[in-house]
């Protein structure tokens, strides 16, 4: 697990001028999304009790927290896929917590879900061909194969036919092309070997350096602060903290505490 | 005339090219039967009365409005797509919460309420319908006389339903189409008007049983009966076929359409029951169908 230890801020003491650039939210720069308040429902059941947190526009911010805390549906939550929710969602200066799942996308937001959602009866072209543009400035078919070469020696395989690795770069390749600039990620590196969770994490580096903002749900602690700059921890369906990246360090017991490892 | 089998020639194809054309229109109605399943997860038991409003749409434009044969092939599944469009939206879209069953009643209800609007303002004693005048006659294969019109289904169906085949199998549309049947929710998280495409493909589907309703008023009496007669054996293909898949619905329509006919050269009394015996074989070695994925 050493190649995913904390490439940045690790060594160095941390400055005050440090943590203010670590720190996107206390910069003057309106949030790209904005979640306050968020409650949701399956059912009977009120499975969110409030979450809240910002994400700055190019920035990579993950939702930690044990099984169960509520991270993979805040996700669900902010693409309107869960039968209730209230509170508000705010992307791009734009409320969309009334909003339909399909409105939600085409204002930019896209979602690459634990699952993969592979569809079974599509080719790997098909497969990332499906969603539609959205909006102008996505990636191009050959910046997405100069990422993910494996996908295009496979493009006319059955989609559920890929290794997991495989399904789960094309569940990602096929959200960057939509023009959508905020990704959200639900366990990318769920089940894969290390090589392939080292591509992915590559992978989310060079997209952050292309302008994505990217929220991404963890349960690989290390993973999480090789990639991201914030961390925000998820309990019991509410946000309890935020720690930065370059604060981790100083807060590695209370980390610990929360995550129970 | 020479002999096969010991039955003659000109039987055995007359027997053969009556069974194609059964084939057409049940390879064209479990096809609609099909393409709605696999979406709305809907057994849409209001095709039958929907392909006998299509004959019946064929022959009101002609004897009110004088509107030809040629025009109702392009009309009538328009007309009565767009009706299966607001029994979509405005009554099946409602149960799509509740239990499949609620879907299979609701059109069967339907069904009754069509069939009997129509027995109650035009009677059970069938209407003519002629054949267009291009298609008159027939031509001499040389081993057996061909009607031209029935050649004419038989194209005509074989057409629309590679058509169809080719819209969902090769098509970005087709594609939107298999992905939503396969996830609904993550099709509208993708930014995809999922609700918009289940309207778009019952609304196609019920215009393909109008199609289908067309092709057969020259050759059947235009009648209220006609849909409830047929959708029995063409739910039967569809239970052979297996449910939801496109290409097996098209090739069992055929293929169940010419041992039909066959059976009726070789063994005429069991010609009735022949479909319902390999159903049930079928449905003993596979049940989910010929060509049916399991679930």
């Amino acid at each position: 697990m050493k190649p995913f230890r904390r490439t940045r801020g690790s060594s160095k003491p941390i400055s005050g001028s440090d943590m203010a650039s670590a720190q996107p939210q206390i910069s003057p720069a309106a949030p790209l999304l904005s979640v306050a308040d968020l409650a949701a429902w399956y059912g009977e059941s009120h499975v969110l009790h409030g979450i809240a947190f910002d994400v700055a526009p190019g920035e990579v911010v993950t939702l930690l927290g044990r099984n169960g805390a509520g991270k993979t549906t805040t996700l669900k939550a902010i693409m309107g896929m869960l039968p209730r929710r209230t509170g508000s969602v705010k992307f791009d200066g734009c409320e969309l917590i009334k909003a339909p799942p399909r409105a939600i996308a085409r204002a930019g937001v896209a979602l690459c879900p634990e699952e993969r959602a592979i569809f079974s009866s599509l080719s790997v072209e098909e497969n990332l061909m499906l969603p539609p543009r959205v909006k102008p400035g996505g990636l191009s078919l050959e910046q997405i194969f100069e990422m993910f070469p494996n996908l295009k020696e496979r493009l006319s395989s059955q989609g559920t036919k890929l290794s997991g690795g495989e399904q789960q770069m094309l569940a990602i390749a096929r959200i960057l092309r939509t023009g959508a600039k905020m990704l959200l990620l639900d366990e990318p590196t769920e089940g894969l070997a290390p090589v392939i969770v080292q591509q992915i994490g590559r992978t989310i580096a060079h997209l952050k350096s292309e302008g994505f903002t990217i929220v991404l749900v963890e349960q690989n602690f290390h993973f999480a602060a090789s990639v991201a700059d914030r961390h925000y921890i998820v309990e019991q369906g509410r946000v309890i903290d935020m720690i930065p990246n370059a604060a981790l360090d100083a807060n590695i017991g209370k980390l610990h505490a929360y995550l129970g490892v | 005339m020479f002999e096969i089998f010991g039955i003659p020639a000109a039987a055995l194809f007359g027997q053969l090219l009556l069974g194609l054309i059964n084939g057409s229109f049940y390879a064209l109605l479990s096809l609609g039967l099909a393409v709605i399943f696999g979406l709305l997860n809907i057994i849409n038991f209001a095709h039958g009365a929907q392909y006998m409003m299509g004959a019946f749409v064929a022959w009101m434009l002609l004897s009110y409005l004088g509107i030809n044969y040629w025009w109702a092939l392009i009309l009538v599944p328009l007309i009565v797509g767009a009706f299966g469009i607001v029994i979509e939206r405005r009554m099946i879209s409602r149960l799509y919460q509740l239990d499949h069953l609620y879907g299979l009643l609701l059109t069967f209800g339907l069904a009754l309420i069509i069939q009997g609007l129509f027995r109650n303002q035009y009677g059970v004693s069938g209407l003519p319908y002629s054949i267009p005048p291009q298609l008159q006659g027939g031509t001499n294969l040389g081993f057996m006389f061909l009607p031209n019109y029935r050649g004419w289904v038989v194209f005509a169906s074989l057409v629309v339903c590679f058509g169809t085949w080719f819209l969902i199998e090769k098509t970005r549309l087709g594609a939107y189409l298999r992905a939503a049947t396969e996830n609904p929710a993550m099709v509208g998280a993708f930014g995809i008007n999922v609700p918009r495409l289940i309207t778009l493909t019952y609304g196609f589907g019920v215009g393909l049983a109008a199609l289908a309703g067309v092709l057969a008023a020259p050759i059947y009496s235009v009648n209220p009966n006609m849909g409830a007669d047929l959708i029995i054996v063409v739910f039967a293909v569809v239970v052979i076929g297996g449910m939801g898949s496109i290409m097996g619905a098209i090739l069992t329509g055929f293929g169940l359409g010419i041992i039909e006919g066959l059976t009726r050269v070789f063994y005429p009394e069991a010609s009735a029951v022949v479909i319902f015996v390999i159903m049930a074989i079928v449905l003993m070695v596979k049940p989910t169908g010929l060509f049916g994925r399991a679930t």
